[in-house]
């Protein structure tokens, strides 16, 4: 047996490539194009003049790249009768965004602090129908809301469609921030407490310092939310407040005549580049948005 | 020492948008809502009470049995492709590989697109007349047919895909977290009892990711049931009605056709589908271990 | 049953080296510890041994095998870890069969062994149970089992009592120390509790980085320890250190403290003549002086005490001893007064002496 120890090499196991890890990698690779190809359509699309487009090589890179479809997207394409371009609706979108993001979030994360910490009576019962509202399909609540809005004149106008990403985004606010503040030791709470902090003391001078993570993560739910959303701005914001997400969608699929498809490309990525751009820049607070909703506390 | 209800007083004030939202917001419209289904209203709300006369108009209108079959072919192809998808991605991005974030970044940005964007990309990019087709002809595959978007029978296959590209990226970020968090020496443990990757994978990891999946899963389910941008968007209904969609019958029903009574009894039906399903899973995960009382 | 011996073996973790050219040899059915604190290369060592750590350099050997490039499942070990690692949605049955059942040992071969190994740790009424329907304890006992019925010839623990509280510990300490006398197998335990390892090594290998201090008996470790660190890193509370130098008074070795005092030091065995002016630490164990002088050969160091700390059957005593901190054990019965000035009387042959700069034992 001892002879054998001789011939057995004593060094580092050699290392070698094997196919299952080039396996891995093929199909990570793989994988990733049929993310990105939508993506580097989309872009090439938009910078190529239509004659190009006519050839019909999807994939080709622009022979003269221009940037005429972009300046069309943004100032004179046609929805339907109006040609002023995707800005009107960008600037629509601007004006509902911040708002409803900052009403949404100011009244979840009072809502989920009172819920988490006091839990005065009645709070179960109120958290548990908020958490069914976060699943039901809109459609059962919106003639309804439509006709209670137009009550106070609040329907076809940005107030009412403001109201209405409050009301529907209190579920999710109210989750993520009672989630967060159940993380937060009782005792902080209850030391608060005994030193004489009130309802509003407490919340304002202890928890809301405390809370900056979660409120990035809920800003970035939200600003992409209710940017991408396209149901409550169609029914409730009025053909003059349309936010870009409508408005794109007509300039697409209601346009008369030859379709103009890098114009239609280059409005696309305009719609697109806010919640793009907060992606990229939040990185793993996005992730950390979805598990936050996800994950129960 | 003050009753419990007024030591909280101001915890109820603070509270009471959120419960003036539910009241009138949420347990309010529903019951409207209900209520209608029951009446022949039209454009207008009435209180004429026809019992379940809509609800057998509804089931007997074929437009409204299409969205219903398209609603299970695209949940069930939407939900199982991006489990499936999103499990493998989570499991291939978990082996140590390089660019690990890179790739992470690239399978998740979708997920923040809107439907409409989703839509609008893939519309394009499958365009029968000039998409991917018409480049592969054009590349010497003569016989390259890919028109599914104007087919019919398949155009509700596109939607399925559009949505998992979009979504996938999510199953896979939850995921991704429930494997990072599984204990290593279970790993360890395994290959000390020499069982082979790919069971500790299907007998231990799966079973440990269970809450993860049916979280992924709900999620996932809820973004069935609201599908309505991205059929908009896609193929807005057709070729034909052939991919309508329940959300979007209702809306057209609301708004377009002046169909109050259908149109409300046809939510009432999408919402009683969602409490079933809902139920068990919510119990579950947010009534069972709530926190000792303070 | 086999010995393991490891020969030459280096791990390095990129730049850094974790395992510095380590040789040990375990015979035969017994009983290692390896002690250190955190980050010494202990566990590193198990996990090397098992399998589940590419080496650098050097061998593995278990029994008359080459097993440094095995795969662990043919290296003949089991293992037992912190956090249990039980398969969650496994019952205690199927966790300790899922080994067997993956190598395809026949059905009625799982089912003797599995009742076998829950007989001998008792946990029968637990088969059918899942983990999470178990103590801690419990959990402990069915890693055991699972690394039981594997039949194996070499059992590697690492830190497996560290998740238990006390009670449990000792509990289980004492049931691994019976299941080594009832099999007789060879054990590799890994623990940074010194009391774990005293009570249950054959011999103890001491570890700091990345190196064995020294590999003895418990009994050798704590009264013979090769260096200051050892020393230092086993006994409770830690041994009292004094420092200052050698001197020859006479032709006899004694300790000169920094005020001048010197103090005999006849009946130290020391490991090589003693040179005289070398910088030196003294180290005396609590429980080795004695405040009062009741026997020839003892010597005494002044100490300035402070408190007195009652542990019931015994107390100690806290003071210092000129820039250092001391403490005696005395019996729980006697009573010292404090604050007081006293002599501690320690034996020679019983104390250790280091040198100042190295650390090593003179």
């Amino acid at each position: 047996m001892s002879s054998t120890a001789i011939t057995e090499p004593s060094g580092p196991r050699p290392k070698h490539l094997t196919v299952g890890r080039i396996g891995l990698y093929a199909f990570l690779v793989i994988a990733a194009l049929f993310f990105l190809i939508p993506l580097y359509v989309m872009i090439v699309t938009s910078l190529k003049p239509m004659d190009e487009i006519r050839l019909g090589n999807l994939f080709a890179l622009p022979m003269a790249p221009s940037l005429d479809a972009w300046f069309k997207a943004w100032s004179s394409a046609c929805t339907g009768l109006n040609c002023n371009g995707i800005h009107v609706g960008m600037l629509n979108s601007i004006k509902i965004l911040v708002p409803s993001v900052i009403l949404s979030i100011s009244v979840g994360a009072v809502t989920g602090y009172a819920l988490s910490f006091w839990r005065p009576k009645g709070a179960n019962i109120l958290f548990g129908v908020l958490l069914l509202g976060a699943f039901i399909p809109y459609q059962v609540f919106l003639y309804p809301l439509v006709r209670m809005l137009s009550m106070v004149s609040l329907y076809n106008s940005i107030p009412g469609v403001v109201f209405v990403h409050a009301i529907f985004g209190l579920p999710l606010m109210t989750l993520l921030f009672r989630n967060f503040y159940a993380g937060i030791p009782i005792d902080l709470f209850k030391a608060a407490r005994v030193d004489g902090g009130g309802f509003w003391a407490i919340f304002l001078q202890l928890m809301l310092p405390l809370s900056t993570p979660i409120i990035v993560v809920a800003a970035i739910l939200q600003i992409t939310g209710i940017w991408n959303d396209f149901l409550f701005g169609l029914i409730f914001a009025g053909r003059e407040n349309f936010p870009m997400t409508v408005q794109l969608n007509n300039v697409v699929n209601s346009s008369f005549g030859e379709k103009e498809y890098n114009v239609n490309m280059a409005a696309t990525i305009l719609t697109a580049i806010v919640p793009l751009v907060v992606y990229f820049v939040s990185g793993r607070w996005f992730v950390r948005g979805i598990a936050a909703g996800a994950v129960k506390g | 020492m003050k009753p419990r209800f007024l030591r909280f007083w101001m915890a109820q004030l603070a509270l009471a948008p959120a419960w003036l939202i539910v009241i009138f917001a949420y347990i309010g419209t529903i019951i409207w809502t209900i209520q209608i289904s029951f009446t022949n209203s039209k454009v207008f709300p009435v209180s004429n009470y026809v019992g379940f006369t809509q609800y057998s108009r509804l089931f007997a209108s074929e437009r409204w049995i299409i969205s219903v079959q398209n609603l299970a072919i695209f949940g069930v192809l939407f939900i199982a492709g991006c489990l499936v998808l999103g499990f493998l991605l989570a499991v291939f991005l978990d082996q140590k590989i390089r660019a690990e974030s890179v790739f992470r970044t690239i399978f998740l940005y979708p997920y923040a697109l809107s439907f409409i964007v989703t839509g609008l990309v893939w519309q394009w990019t499958l365009n029968p007349t000039l998409g991917v087709q018409q480049t592969m002809r054009n590349w010497g595959w003569e016989s390259f047919t890919f028109d599914w978007l104007s087919r019919g029978d398949r155009a509700i296959y596109v939607i399925a895909l559009a949505g998992m590209w979009q979504a996938s990226g999510l199953v896979m970020a939850i995921l991704l977290a429930g494997l990072r968090g599984v204990d290593g020496e279970l790993w360890k443990a395994a290959k000390v009892d020499g069982i082979p990757t790919w069971r500790v994978y299907v007998h231990i990891v799966i079973p440990i990711l269970a809450p993860m999946f049916a979280t992924a899963t709900v999620l996932l389910a809820t973004a069935v049931v609201k599908v309505y941008d991205l059929v908009v968007a896609l193929t807005n209904g057709g070729p034909g009605i052939s991919t309508e969609v329940p959300a979007k019958f209702v809306i057209e029903y609301l708004f377009q056709r002046q169909n109050l009574g259908l149109a409300t009894a046809a939510s009432t039906v999408m919402l009683i589908t969602v409490l079933c399903v809902l139920a068990p899973w919510l119990y579950v995960q947010y009534f069972r271990t709530p926190r000792s009382a303070s | 049953m086999a010995n393991v011996s490891i020969r030459d073996l280096e791990i390095d973790f990129g730049n850094l080296r974790v395992l510095k050219t380590l040789n040990l040899d375990i015979a035969e059915g017994e009983f290692i510890v390896l002690l250190g604190p955190s980050g010494c290369g202990k566990s590193t060592l198990l996990n090397a041994v098992a399998g589940l750590l590419d080496v650098s350099a050097g061998q593995i050997w278990i029994g008359d095998k080459n097993v440094t490039w095995e795969e662990p499942k043919d290296r003949g070990i089991g293992m037992v870890f912190q956090s249990y690692a039980l398969y969650p949605r496994m019952t205690v049955a199927g966790n300790m069969s899922f080994g067997l059942k993956m190598a395809k040992t026949p059905k009625e071969e799982i089912e003797k062994r599995v009742a076998k190994a829950a007989k001998i740790l008792q946990i029968e009424p637990l088969l059918g149970r899942r983990p999470s329907e178990l103590s801690g304890g419990q959990r402990q006992r069915v890693a055991i089992g699972r690394a039981l019925v594997r039949d194996v010839e070499v059992f590697l623990f690492d830190e497996p009592l560290s998740n238990l509280d006390a009670k449990l510990r000792t509990e289980l300490r004492v049931e691994i120390k019976r299941l080594h006398h009832e099999l007789g197998s060879t054990m590799i335990y890994v623990t940074h509790d010194q009391i774990e390892a005293l009570t249950l090594a054959d011999r103890i290998a001491v570890m700091n980085g990345g190196v064995i201090q020294q590999l003895a008996s418990p009994k050798e470790i704590y009264r013979r320890p090769v260096n200051r660190f050892v020393a230092g890193f086993v006994g409770s509370p830690s041994m009292n250190f004094v420092d200052g130098k050698i001197a020859i008074v006479d032709g006899q070795p004694r300790f000169a403290l920094p005020n001048g005092k010197t103090v005999d030091l006849t009946g130290y065995a020391f490991e090589a003549p003693p040179q005289d002016g070398r910088a030196a630490v003294l180290g005396i164990r609590p429980e080795q002086v004695e405040v009062v002088d009741n026997a020839e050969g003892f010597s005494a160091i002044p100490v300035d005490l402070t408190l007195v700390e009652p542990m019931g059957a015994d107390s100690l005593v806290w003071g210092r001893a000129g820039n250092s901190q001391f403490s005696i054990r005395i019996d729980g019965d006697d009573h010292i007064d404090t604050p007081a000035s006293i002599d501690a009387f320690f034996s020679p042959n019983h104390a250790s002496i280091f040198d100042a700069a190295t650390g090593a034992r003179l």
